[in-house]
């Protein structure tokens, strides 16, 4: 008896409290930068693509919406000839970043993606690309690595050592 | 003439008030519960979100009305009418104002037990026709909650009736004006609260209707505009109790310095509040429990509080 009254007294005092629903379009709440939404195609801090078209990512994602197709361009650079991301499918895991060994592909803190049809939700390379490094300004993936491109000897790269000449026996 | 004229607006003007009001308490409802939940609630449509009521009664208007093929067919389309009418027909009885009533019965009180003992019929038939096993249980269950309940709601108001020696309304709230009869028969009121509530399914006694258990008990094979009248009737349940709490223990339109309809709708606001505050914090109880409580505990205390009142009476002489 005693406890019916005071649940009732106790769900009337709750009248006082703050309400905690954000009143989402006209105020937001603040996503943290980590925030897993809007995946994006980020670019090397000379302007360049950064996906090597490895396709970790689309053997990563669990639910297989990436597809791309690698090509090479003449300074034997690779890059996705296509890339295309089914966000009616995306289940925003984040596993495609993880597994992504040149910082291209990240997730944005953004998730206002609706749309009317389907089809919009399929996003093209150019829809995908931003401009800038996205979450790791300053990474180079070409200049670091070892890979030989046009421009770029074996062993120039600022992670790499210079080729070691195995025929020769000299340290 | 214009004196049955006046009649005749009067009755539509509460038919139509009723219904509106009916309609209203549903976003009241909703409201509230948010704000004891700490949500807002429907806070879009229109200021305040009212219009959200004219947005649901689209939205049931133009739901498909369908009929299960295993449904005795004129019983299911008769039995939300019943709920509907019996509630409207128990508010030709109550007192709103001087002067703005329907009917002027001698018997109103008892008019109203009957019409509310009618209301049974509606929840009990829906049950039934719906020809489905989670209505079938909600009906059954109704029948017996509801008959148990009505059994000392009756005798819980006969204190009110010994005090005000009449089964009239007008003469109930008159004889209250040197004190509400809450005074003497706060045990009647408790009862009655509890009776009410249960007589119109409402929260902590929504047995017959049960989401978590029964889908929606009596109404789970209901569509459209038939869903819409056992929503309404419920809501039309909810003031109607309010509103006798009112005349019957509080006084009524009795009040001072503001007009009688304010202060009966201000005090019947309140109950219909208490009642949604009821709905916000208490949980379910078992069946047996229900049972139990109806006739070991309400129905004893129902009696005794009579006996008492009685009792009273003949030694004031």
């Amino acid at each position: 008896m005693f406890s019916i009254l005071r649940s009732i007294l106790t769900v009337f005092m709750t009248m006082f409290r703050k309400r905690i629903t954000v009143q989402y379009p006209e105020e937001r709440s603040t996503l943290a930068p980590r925030w897993r939404g809007r995946i994006i195609l980020s670019r090397d801090p000379d302007g360049r693509e950064r996906c090597v078209a490895c396709h970790l990512c689309a053997v990563a994602c669990p639910v297989d919406c990436i597809s791309l197709q690698a090509t090479e361009d003449q300074m034997g650079r690779r890059y996705p000839e296509f890339f295309r991301i089914n966000f009616s499918r995306c289940i925003f895991c984040g596993y495609c970043e993880e597994a992504c060994p040149t910082c291209a592909i990240q997730l944005t803190p953004d998730f206002e993606m609706g749309e009317y049809l389907r089809t919009n939700l399929v996003y093209e390379k150019e829809d995908l690309l931003i401009s800038g490094p996205g979450k790791y300004p300053g990474y180079n993936y070409y200049r670091e690595a070892g890979l030989e491109i046009g421009g770029k000897a074996k062993g120039e790269g600022s992670q790499d050592e210079p080729p070691v000449d195995v025929k020769s026996l000299l340290p | 003439m214009s004196n049955s004229l006046t009649h005749i607006l009067v009755s539509f003007a509460v038919l139509f008030t009723l219904l509106a009001v009916g309609g209203m308490l549903i976003w009241l409802e909703r409201r509230l519960l948010a704000l004891w939940q700490d949500r807002y609630g429907p806070n879009r449509v229109g200021p305040f979100g009212l219009l959200q009521v004219v947005a649901d009664m689209i939205k049931v208007l133009f739901k498909e009305d369908w009929v299960p093929p295993f449904a005795n067919k004129p019983v299911f389309i008769m039995a939300p009418a019943i709920i509907v009418t019996v509630t409207l027909m128990s508010f030709a009885v109550v007192p709103f104002a001087p002067g703005i009533q329907v009917v002027e019965l001698n018997m109103g009180l008892l008019f109203f037990l009957a019409m509310s003992s009618l209301g049974v019929y509606s929840v009990v038939l829906a049950g039934w026709a719906s020809g489905s096993k989670y209505s079938i249980l909600g009906g059954l269950r109704s029948s017996a909650q509801m008959l148990s309940y009505e059994a000392f709601m009756g005798l819980s108001l006969m204190g009110v009736v010994m005090l005000a020696g009449s089964f009239d309304l007008n003469r109930i709230i008159e004889a209250q004006r040197d004190g509400w009869f809450i005074r003497y028969q706060f045990v009647g009121f408790m009862l009655f609260l509890i009776a009410g509530t249960a007589e119109t399914n409402r929260l902590p006694f929504d047995l017959p209707e049960a989401e978590s258990e029964l889908v929606a008990g009596f109404h789970s094979e209901y569509s459209g505009l038939k869903f819409g009248l056992f929503f309404v009737g419920e809501y039309l349940g909810i003031t109607l109790i309010s509103s006798l709490i009112t005349v019957l223990f509080f006084g009524g339109w009795l009040g001072p310095w503001l007009p009688p309809l304010v202060w009966f709708t201000l005090k019947t606001f309140f109950f219909i509040c208490l009642f949604i505050l009821l709905r916000a914090s208490l949980p379910r109880p078992r069946y047996d429990q229900l049972m139990s409580f109806g006739w070991k505990v309400c129905l004893p205390l129902a009696v005794g509080n009579l006996l008492l009142t009685g009792a009273w009476i003949l030694m004031k002489g």
